[in-house]
């Protein structure tokens, strides 16, 4: 490892600009004749429009235009897609009702877009389009999954009769009716997985500028995959064609999932610029991303556990009802299912599994991939079962998970997946070491004779991320394919620039695959520059969500680097006269091996670029790409054990420790991957303690603003102890996984464990407010 | 529509605004001074948070009005030239930030914090104190960690001065 290389804990390249307030975020561009937009939303949850009245409103200062919903369809705007098939137990297609930009006819949701007005400036656009009046009937609205399918109600899609978009299935049914026959103990869990917001603190903006002469149009969005945003708006909205049609996702501040999909707003503003012709800004208000940021999880589940007299798993059987909101998102379909049910072996050596899952229409806001998708859900669900296990048959919990762990690799469990490496002994011993957990006992009752509730909750996830290989994802009805892309270019003075087709919003890429370039190439991290975000630039790419972007965009430059590295040791032999084998890189010299000659990779360059003496039939120029497609996922595994105190007079729930023993193959930053943990731990706690999206029975969200929905704060957390094991992931060079979900997939089980193990009790459910806590505690 | 008369940065800046102007909207439409961020519209999370005239302020609390004639200081203003305030460099050197979008609310409110405790800082006071201040991306952990060190360093430059 040099000092910069793989491994080294080096601070960011980005942060400059961010702490100094430099950044570029969407937000902040200006264009020259910019106007402004805001969006009229259905204040109900399901509604038919009767008239749009925008008379007045076009009279007022600085309105250039009322745009609504009709028009869309008139101008034959394709309506919004999920991209992801999904085929139920029936053999049927699913169900999906369709989702214009701005409703024509009929709301579904609070907030969906109805009409936009554009003015000269943001205050005239929200002034005016409090004189549009729209003119509701209001329809009977349905919020709660199991409501929904219950006969007689509200019916939101002619589509999808009785609300179920899907009723899908994996895993074998008679072998799992099998094991439970033959069962010495079942075990069974109802549980709800709580609809939170992820609330990335960049609001979601957008900027559309059409040039009328080249029929050209330019997005800048905030996006965590700008190409697939253009190929989704050139290939099904019909807004451009994708050569004319360049998407800019600058700094984006955070996505978490919630900037993965194309949006209705984005959309209406390419089309609105072309409309008034002129530049198109849309900035949304915090509000605006409660109602209309797709939200994650919400899940109902019911699930059962077959063990053995010998306390090992037999079987297990889950069935879930997935709230899907009012649309289906883009990928939307894939969460509760591929995303989900095949996590649900977990750590487990478990023989026969059986999932169902429905997926359901309601008037609210659409559901779609939350940082970890569906494998928080299946985390979740696993580690609360081995938990509620493990008391109902009075053993350690950890002993319990122990007995039961997969131990040999590669290991193919009974829902699809094929672990291809881990090792789970090691992160919970490491995790239960730090947080001494053999002193537990004695510190719980310490704390009892003080009259304190005391509890220690263990939680083993696995996760699969980098998801691949494009022909499986394919085959289980995915549209895209998901490998990715890099391009390196070797300047003529040896200077680097990677263009790669992930994104960075807040994941560090600007330093660590510089550090894969300073590892290989021996070339400083100043002398790297990474390209992103810019469809004009990088040809195309996949984007950053599912912690994809080391395993699967790290190892595309690699795999360009080793094309870069093979043609200029060619040229540094045909230089030094020697035999290309002979050439071997050491700190950016190509030396010839067992001499004094060498030429530095500077040189190596010019000499690609001026071509006065390369080998014959070589062409000039130093660059090369790389498309990697995965052959299998990473799986990242760890272990999360957290001690709480729990005040029985108020519910209040304390941490007094949280520790986490990661496996992540190899770190190319630890400091990096360690703040990704924290990070995802924080959203994982909040899930636990805090957050909930909360609809009433009509519909309407009561929890829309930061007052009411509750963001896990500096005091409401506390420091973590990170750490690490390492088993090298075998199916990428870099041995890599990913680490960007694993806090938020592990971390709520853990508390919720801890909880129900200080109140002695295991009906909780999340968010364990005091509140809730209290009732627990006290009936 | 008012002139507003104030101080950024240490230069006077003089702007044509509509009265229901916010400081924000004022720093950021007006004058170009993008670093500071609207994260919320209920005053929540801290993104805007400038000084003015030394304290830390929400600037989507305030009126452009209510600001002028006083001296407001952006992130765009605390560093010396190349020479970064302290506390910005103990947000990069904690790796402090993710996604940046938070960070210039987040230094302008801990540079306040340190002043008001005079540097006596541990780690539940500076918790307690950044409740105005939200972040999704760092768990805080690493902004605690940077305040903290922060502390420090800002005790030896003002010894230094």
């Amino acid at each position: 490892m040099g000092v910069e290389g793989i491994g080294a804990s080096v601070v960011r390249k980005e942060d400059r600009r961010f702490i100094t307030g430099k950044g570029r975020y969407v937000d902040d561009i200006k264009l020259v004749g910019m106007t402004h937009a805001h969006f009229i939303r259905s204040p109900h949850a399901h509604a038919k429009i009767k008239g749009i009245d925008s008379s007045e409103a076009m009279k007022m200062p600085g309105v250039i235009a009322v745009l609504t919903g009709q028009q869309i369809v008139d101008d034959k705007i394709g309506n919004l897609i999920c991209g992801w098939a999904i085929t139920s137990k029936d053999g049927s297609p699913m169900k999906m009702g369709a989702w214009p930009a701005m409703a024509p006819e009929t709301v579904r949701f609070v907030g969906q877009a109805v009409a936009v007005v554009i003015a000269e400036t943001k205050n005239q656009a929200r002034d005016a389009a409090e004189a549009v009046v729209v003119n509701y009937e209001e329809l009977p609205a349905v919020a709660d999954v199991k409501a929904a399918i219950a006969p007689g109600a509200p019916q939101l899609h002619p589509e999808a009769p009785g609300n179920i978009i899907y009723d899908w299935q994996l895993g074998d049914e008679a072998a799992v009716k099998a094991a439970f026959a033959k069962a010495a103990n079942v075990v069974s869990l109802d549980l709800t997985n709580n609809r939170l917001v992820p609330n990335a603190m960049e609001p979601r903006a957008a900027i559309a500028d059409y040039d009328a002469a080249e029929e050209h149009f330019t997005l800048y969005t905030t996006s965590q995959n700008p190409h697939v945003a253009r190929l989704v708006l050139s290939a099904f909205y019909n807004v451009a064609p994708e050569h004319k049609l360049r998407v800019i996702a600058p700094d984006v501040g955070g996505g978490f999932g919630s900037k993965i999909y194309i949006y209705p707003e984005e959309m209406v503003a390419l089309w609105a610029s072309k409309k008034v012709g002129r530049p198109v800004k849309w900035t949304g208000d915090r509000t605006e991303s409660f109602l209309t940021d797709a939200h994650g999880r919400d899940h109902i589940t019911h699930a059962e556990m077959a063990f053995d007299k010998d306390n090992k798993i037999l079987g297990l059987r889950v069935k879930t009802h997935a709230n899907f909101g009012a649309y289906m998102s883009l990928f939307s379909s894939a969460v509760p299912t591929y995303l989900y049910a095949t996590l649900l072996s977990g750590q487990y050596v478990i023989p026969a599994i059986y999932a169902e899952v429905m997926a359901v229409y309601t008037n609210t806001t659409p559901v779609d991939a939350y940082r970890g998708a569906g494998r928080p859900e299946a985390s979740y669900l696993l580690e609360r079962m081995m938990e509620t296990a493990a008391r109902q048959l009075n053993v350690d919990p950890a002993e319990l998970r122990k007995k039961n762990f997969i131990t040999t690799f590669p290991y193919q469990t009974p829902v699809i997946m094929t672990y291809d490496a881990g090792d789970f002994n090691a992160s919970i011993d490491a995790a239960m070491k730090a947080i001494d957990y053999a002193g537990f006992p004695a510190r719980k009752a310490k704390a009892k004779s003080e009259g304190k509730l005391r509890g220690i909750g263990v939680s083993c996830y696995i996760e699969a991320c980098g998801i691949a290989p494009s022909k499986a994802v394919g085959s289980l009805g995915a549209g895209v394919g998901l490998w990715e892309s890099a391009e390196i270019r070797v300047n003529p003075v040896g200077t680097i620039e990677v263009l790669t087709g992930t994104h960075s919003h807040g994941q560090s890429h600007e330093t660590t695959f510089c550090q894969l370039i300073a590892e290989r190439l021996g070339v400083p991290i100043s002398q790297v520059s990474i390209v992103h975000g810019d469809t004009d630039k990088v040809q195309f790419g996949m984007g950053t969500y599912g912690s994809r972007s080391i395993a699967v965009g790290g190892t595309a430059i690699v795999k360009a680097m080793e094309k870069i590295e093979s043609k200029a040791k060619k040229i540094a032999a045909h230089a030094l006269e020697a035999s290309e084998n002979d050439i071997v890189i050491e700190n950016g010299e190509f030396k010839v091996t067992g001499t004094d000659k060498s030429i530095a990779l500077p040189m190596v360059a010019l000499a690609a670029y001026t071509a006065h003496n390369l080998p014959d039939g070589m062409e000039p120029g130093l660059k090369e790409t790389a498309f990697y497609d995965p052959t299998n996922f990473t799986f990242p595994a760890g272990a999360y054990i957290c001690e709480v105190e729990v005040d029985a007079a108020t519910g209040k729930t304390s941490f007094v420790n949280f520790v986490a023993a990661d496996d992540f193959g190899r770190l190319i930053n630890p400091m990096v991957v360690e703040g990704q943990v924290h990070g995802g731990l924080a959203q994982g706690i909040g899930q636990a303690l805090l957050e909930h999206a909360v609809y009433n029975e009509n519909g309407q969200p009561v929890t829309a603003s930061f007052m009411d929905y509750t963001m896990p704060r500096a005091d409401d957390l506390p420091s973590f102890q990170v750490q690490h094991t390492t088993t090298l992931c075998p199916s990428n060079p870099l041995g890599v996984k990913g680490c960007g979900e694993a806090g938020a997939i592990g971390a709520s089980a853990a508390v919720i464990n801890a909880i129900t193990d200080a109140i002695g009790n295991n009906k909780l459910e999340m968010p364990a407010t005091p509140d809730r806590v209290w009732h627990a505690i006290h009936g | 529509m008012s002139t507003v008369k104030l101080t950024v940065n240490g230069k006077a800046v003089s702007a044509e605004v509509e009265d229901r102007t916010l400081l924000v909207h004022l720093l950021r439409d007006h004058l170009n001074l993008t670093g500071t961020h609207v994260g919320c519209d209920t005053s929540q999370c801290g993104a805007c948070v400038v000084h003015i005239d030394g304290q830390a302020v929400k600037s989507c609390t305030v009126l452009a009005a209510q600001a002028a004639g006083s001296s407001v200081t952006t992130i765009e203003g605390i560093a010396k030239g190349d020479e970064l305030h302290p506390m910005q460099a103990a947000f990069r050197d904690n790796h402090g930030l993710q996604c940046g979008f938070c960070t210039p609310g987040m230094i302008m409110s801990a540079i306040d914090i340190v002043h008001r405790h005079s540097g006596q800082l541990d780690e539940a006071t500076v918790r307690h104190e950044l409740e105005g201040n939200i972040c999704r991306c760092t768990g805080y952990h690493n902004i605690v960690k940077a305040v903290l060190d922060a502390a420090g360093r800002m005790k030896v430059a003002q010894a230094a001065e």
